[in-house]
């Protein structure tokens, strides 16, 4: 048992527990999200980090089952959420979670949003869904969630369709909706990759502010080594389908105990660094799924691998009181 | 590690951009089609740029950067102003007199999967500015000078025999940067050529344009929305909005001194990849969008988003104010 510290609220809201996704392709079995286990207490902001194939987004998806089958599946693992494993719930069972105690908002809003309905529509409809509220009180209700989310002329816009929408505003509006049920959690998929920069720092502010003052969890997808920084109570990094590194946000950028997280950090430019610095690069290119080396994901990527990295895959072991590393070495590193 | 590279470069000038405008035409009417408008895609540009210097061009979508790359090398045709490149006014040249000038002028695109021609092999994707330029007549030479091209961006010769989609993400912006480079080039003007690439890969390609620079004396101008890219690669940068450069500063200065509100809005949104910094960093997010570059507002083009508007900013157009040092703005808090 995978153990994050000691929780002083008692159970945590959700527990993901060894959380295996496959997906069968031509070229074999993919195994996109590998042994995953970690925890959220409510309240809690927790960013998931990882590069493109590491089975972020896929562990995401699987918690609310959103995986398509074929050719996904979750092979093993329990997601324990507020009591009861969703992945044994009826399919109409989880359909009253997704959009009313979890909520989740994707990295596209124009392709999460249904381009032939109303702002307000799409808003008011959870609310009326999950919570039998009639019609033209959940349409006030949507407004006001509009007006949350800081959208202008918020009840003139219930009107509006999703093209009327600039990227920024479509995003205010898919928050918007997020809340409308008042989740417990909320799972936040790369939400502002697509975004400019000065709407990205709005949006992510705005999903804090709301998420903090409901008392709902995050869940954080991103690639950002600085949004995790500015945002996040805790990280779980994630390599070639596997968590590699977890803890609270600080002890892992003051302390990261995982070659490939302290390779990642050497390898941003920072807005406050010396000028005239080189990165140091991670040489190399990120694993191929479907043929994974049989010890450590990371090891021919890593400076200090040395025989046993080769052919002994590393488990998530503790590496300080609050932080887990799967790296033989975790013990001898320095950043 | 320090590279060698000062902070302040003083050669010649490679580049130099004056008053440089891309107005598109916005036309309406199926039939009787006539001009409604126009987007002010660029809108009075100035800049310049120096042998060994990069320039980094920094803004959010829409504000003209792209353009303003795309018209440097006349693969636009431009409204107005001038552009001169190694003292030659090429403001009015047309495609055959361009011709010449191209083969100094190089691109590197930000899209490595869309930029390189799927059916071709790497050697002839290399070598393709060699024949075109008819400088490919000694096939012995052709062939070591693809491969010393190769070797130079860190690819291996024997994947000079197979195809882009053999190669990842990060090879193949190393294939189109080994084809821009085919032609030694003087200046080479790179599009937004890390956005495309996962992290840890990113480092590789910002330590290869960098590493060439210092091997071959190279000129880049640097576009990218992220600033802390830009600011890592560039020696000086200028950041645009809305079709114009509102501040130009060196690298130092940008951070540490920075002027014009924007670049304060700017660098104030792009969080620092540490928590204990963060904690303590003054949170200023502007609010609102980027307005439409068809329309865009009355006097300084950022007052509806900028904290410190003054009633002049409304109406009054700020002008570009350049200082001893070199740094230049664009704001009424700045004026003479």
């Amino acid at each position: 048992m995978l153990c994050t510290g000691a929780r002083l609220m008692g159970a945590p809201l959700l527990s993901v527990r060894h959380l295996s996704t496959e997906f069968r392709t031509e070229r074999g079995t993919v195994k996109a999200v590998d042994d995953v286990s970690f925890d959220l207490a409510a309240g809690e902001t927790l960013a998931i980090v990882g590069e493109s194939g590491s089975g972020k987004s896929v562990t995401a998806m699987s918690i609310l089952r959103l995986i398509p089958d074929p050719p996904g599946r979750i092979v093993a693992g329990e997601v324990v959420f507020d009591g009861r494993d969703l992945l044994k719930l009826e399919d109409h069972e989880i359909r009253a979670i997704r959009g009313n105690r979890i909520a989740m908002i994707f990295q596209e809003p124009m392709s999460s949003l249904n381009p032939s309905l109303t702002i307000g529509l799409q808003i008011a409809e959870p609310i009326n869904l999950h919570r039998k509220t009639p019609w033209a009180a959940a349409m006030n209700m949507a407004a006001d969630l509009l007006a949350r989310v800081r959208l202008p002329d918020a009840k003139s816009r219930l009107k509006s369709y999703p093209h009327q929408f600039s990227g920024g505003m479509r995003q205010r509006a898919m928050i918007a909706m997020a809340l409308a049920c008042q989740p417990q959690l909320i799972i936040a998929d790369e939400p502002t990759t697509a975004l400019d920069v000065t709407v990205q720092a709005q949006i992510l502010a705005l999903l804090k502010e709301v998420t903090r003052a409901a008392n709902s969890a995050l869940i954080l997808i991103t690639h950002d080594l600085g949004v995790v920084a500015r945002y996040a109570d805790r990280v779980c990094v994630m390599y070639g389908g596997r968590i590699i590194e977890t803890g609270p946000a600080r002890e892992i950028y003051a302390r990261p105990r995982h070659p490939y997280t302290i390779g990642l950090m050497a390898s941003v430019p920072r807005l406050d660094q010396a000028t005239g610095t080189r990165l140091v690069p991670i040489d190399g290119q990120p694993p191929n799924l479907a043929n994974l080396p049989p010890g450590c994901a990371f090891a021919p990527r890593c400076r200090n691998a040395v025989d046993r990295c080769r052919v002994e895959r590393p488990a998530l072991v503790k590496s300080g009181p609050e932080h887990l590393s799967a790296c033989h070495f975790h013990d001898q590193l320095s950043a | 590690m320090t590279s060698s590279a000062p902070d302040a470069i003083l050669s010649e000038l490679v580049l130099e951009v004056s008053d440089l405008k891309v107005h598109f035409p916005v036309m309406a009417g199926a039939v009787m089609r006539k001009q409604v408008g126009s987007v002010k895609a660029v809108d009075g540009v100035s800049f310049n740029v120096r042998r060994g210097e990069t320039l980094g061009l920094v803004g959010e979508s829409g504000c003209g950067k792209s353009t303003t790359g795309l018209a440097v090398l006349k693969m636009l045709d431009i409204t107005s102003g001038q552009v001169v490149f190694e003292g030659e006014d090429i403001s009015g040249y047309d495609r055959a007199r361009m011709r010449p000038i191209r083969r100094r002028m190089q691109m590197v695109y930000q899209d490595p999967f869309g930029s390189l021609n799927p059916r071709m092999k790497v050697a002839a994707i290399v070598g393709e500015p060699l024949e075109v330029h008819g400088m490919a007549a000694d096939r012995a030479v052709y062939r070591a000078r693809v491969a010393s091209l190769l070797d130079m961006v860190g690819l291996l010769p024997d994947m000079a025999d197979r195809y882009p989609h053999e190669f990842s993400g990060g090879q193949r912006q190393r294939i189109g940067i080994a084809r821009a480079l085919a032609l030694e080039p003087s200046l080479i003007i790179c599009d937004e050529p890390v956005s495309a690439l996962d992290v840890s890969i990113q480092a590789q390609v910002v330590n290869l344009f960098q590493e060439l620079q210092e091997r071959l004396g190279l000129t880049y101008i640097f576009i990218a929305h992220d600033l802390a890219v830009v600011r890592h690669i560039s020696h000086r940068i200028a950041v645009m909005y809305l079709g114009r450069i509102v501040e130009i500063a060196s690298r130092v200065d940008l951070y540490a001194r920075p002027l014009h509100p924007y670049t304060v809005a700017l660098l104030a949104a792009i969080p620092i990849p540490d928590p204990e910094i963060e904690a303590t960093r003054p949170q200023q997010i502007i609010a609102g969008e980027v307005p439409s570059a068809m329309r865009p507002p009355p006097g300084c083009r950022f007052h509806t988003r900028c904290p410190k508007a003054m009633e002049v900013c409304k109406s009054v157009d700020p002008p570009m104010r350049t200082f001893d040092d070199g740094r230049a703005v664009a704001c009424h808090l700045h004026g003479a």
